[in-house]
């Protein structure tokens, strides 16, 4: 069984919302970059960016873009077993020094990926800062990283599916009762 | 991923499931190379020992380069001033940096089969980086990595493999590897070099190397152990360059697009012309990179298997 936490309608509004307030506290566009952590994350970023040159009325290639995949940087490579993981496209096609760069995820959790994906932007260099988005708040931190940009709070140790048109059908979340 | 193994001996024992896998895990190492910081934390705190009973300059580097830039600590031990010198086995060699806490045992030696005794000993990743006359799987699979980069597909590419394929361990990885993604190898040297039964891996000989060249998609020139000379193999050096040196002249019948490779170190003049080897057709630089990116990738794929078997 399990529950959707957010349909199509309701996907696409939050992720308009974080858009609209990454654009209003960056009112210097020429600073800001956007990097989305693969897989969803991507996704997600490519939607925020369609709307913030939407707001701002420039055209999306504008805005610097960039991947990543935290795979080379997690703390658990030990507990993997057989099971590796494939490694997805790292690219960061612009100078991240004195960017205001903004990370984005679809879920949320332990804060263990943003821990990795914070050590990945460091080796590309020195950001003026770096915030971060995110569609989920599943809660139950380990680290003590909190988002700056939020869809909706969902607190559950249960496993939450996040499903993107680009990647499945429809835009949905849904978590297992 | 999928590799089943803690240790990687061979390429005879992959499946083309594993060599594909192997393959589309190298780029993202590669593009950590054009980063400010070439380096990434994935080993980090495991101990990575290189033994080498061979001399080798270019796979030792590539394998120290690829393990510190996944920030593991190395370990070279050149043979010639260690205790194998004073009659130490190479299983007591093994235990002895096992105790050491070593998690990775990259290995070359002069017998065939040697990496395969470590890998049975002991619970450490063993990486075989050169057997005897047996394999020499990281070569094998940067080759194949190169080709792959370059003409984006394996099935159906014809290679040819040219010089002394009895004594070269980078020919059998190259044959095993090529054939189980579907290339059509062929062998071109002097029938002397050229080992008995190899049509029954599936690869077509050549004796008269333009011919051979003239259908190649890539061409793979391996090196003429001139130490081996002493057997009387060929005639003469002379005799050699005069039949089987790639020349621009033998290329003319070739495809334009037709890959020129080495293994390294080359005898230029000999096996290559130093025009060929400097050509634009050759990649013989970019197979030295992609050697880094391959081993790094080998390195992270076999990283998993030691956790619940190792010593510690």
């Amino acid at each position: 069984m399990t529950k959707i936490i957010l349909n199509d309608k309701q996907f696409q509004d939050n992720v308009n919302k974080i858009a609209e307030k990454i654009f209003e506290d960056n009112k210097n566009i020429d600073d800001l970059a956007i990097v989305g952590i693969q897989n969803k994350g991507v996704f997600l970023a490519k939607r925020i960016i369609s709307g913030i040159a939407k707001l701002a009325n420039i055209k999306e290639s504008q805005i610097p873009f960039g991947t990543l995949d935290i795979t080379l940087y997690r703390d658990d490579l030990d507990n993997f077993g057989s099971q590796m993981h494939i490694i997805k496209d790292t690219e960061i096609p612009f100078d991240i020094n004195r960017k205001n760069v903004v990370l984005i995820d679809d879920v949320l959790y332990t804060g263990r990926t943003v821990r990795a994906a914070l050590d990945v932007l460091m080796d590309f260099g020195r950001p003026k800062s770096i915030r971060l988005a995110v569609l989920i708040d599943r809660g139950f931190r380990e680290l003590p990283i909190e988002p700056n940009y939020l869809g909706i709070k969902y607190k559950s140790q249960k496993f939450i599916k996040v499903t993107c048109k680009e990647s499945d059908e429809v835009d949905e979340v849904t978590v297992e009762l | 991923m999928f590799l089943k193994c803690k240790d990687l001996l061979g390429l005879e024992h992959l499946d083309e499931k594993d060599l594909q896998a192997i393959l589309d895990s190298v780029k993202p190492f590669k593009s950590l190379f054009t980063r400010s910081v070439k380096k990434a934390p994935t080993l980090i705190g495991k101990t990575v020992v290189i033994l080498f009973y061979e001399p080798s300059t270019r796979t030792r580097t590539s394998f120290e380069i690829a393990a510190k830039r996944l920030s593991a600590d190395v370990v070279n031990i050149p043979v010639n001033i260690s205790s194998v010198v004073k009659g130490e086995s190479l299983i007591d060699t093994g235990k002895t940096l096992e105790a050491m806490k070593a998690d990775y045992i990259i290995v070359r030696h002069s017998l065939a089969g040697a990496p395969n005794i470590l890998a049975r000993n002991l619970n450490a990743s063993i990486i075989n980086a050169g057997d005897g006359f047996h394999e020499h799987p990281t070569q094998g699979l940067l080759d194949l990595y190169t080709i792959y980069e370059k003409k984006k597909k394996l099935e159906g590419l014809k290679v040819l493999l040219v010089g002394d394929i009895l004594h070269s361990r980078v020919a059998k990885s190259n044959i095993w590897a090529l054939t189980k993604m579907g290339a059509q190898v062929a062998v071109s040297g002097p029938p002397t070099l050229i080992p008995a039964g190899i049509e029954d891996l599936g690869v077509k000989v050549y004796y008269n190397l333009d011919e051979a060249v003239k259908q190649a998609d890539v061409v793979n020139i391996l090196r003429i152990q001139l130490e081996r000379q002493k057997e009387n193999l060929f005639p003469s050096v002379h005799e050699y360059v005069e039949l089987y040196q790639l020349t621009k002249e033998k290329l003319k019948s070739a495809k334009r697009d037709v890959l020129i490779m080495h293994p390294g170190p080359m005898n230029r003049g000999i096996e290559i012309s130093s025009d060929v080897a400097d050509s634009s057709n050759a990649v013989i630089n970019e197979q030295v990179t992609n050697g880094i990116a391959v081993r790094m990738a080998v390195l992270y794929l076999l990283n998993p298997k030691r956790k619940n078997e190792s010593s510690n």
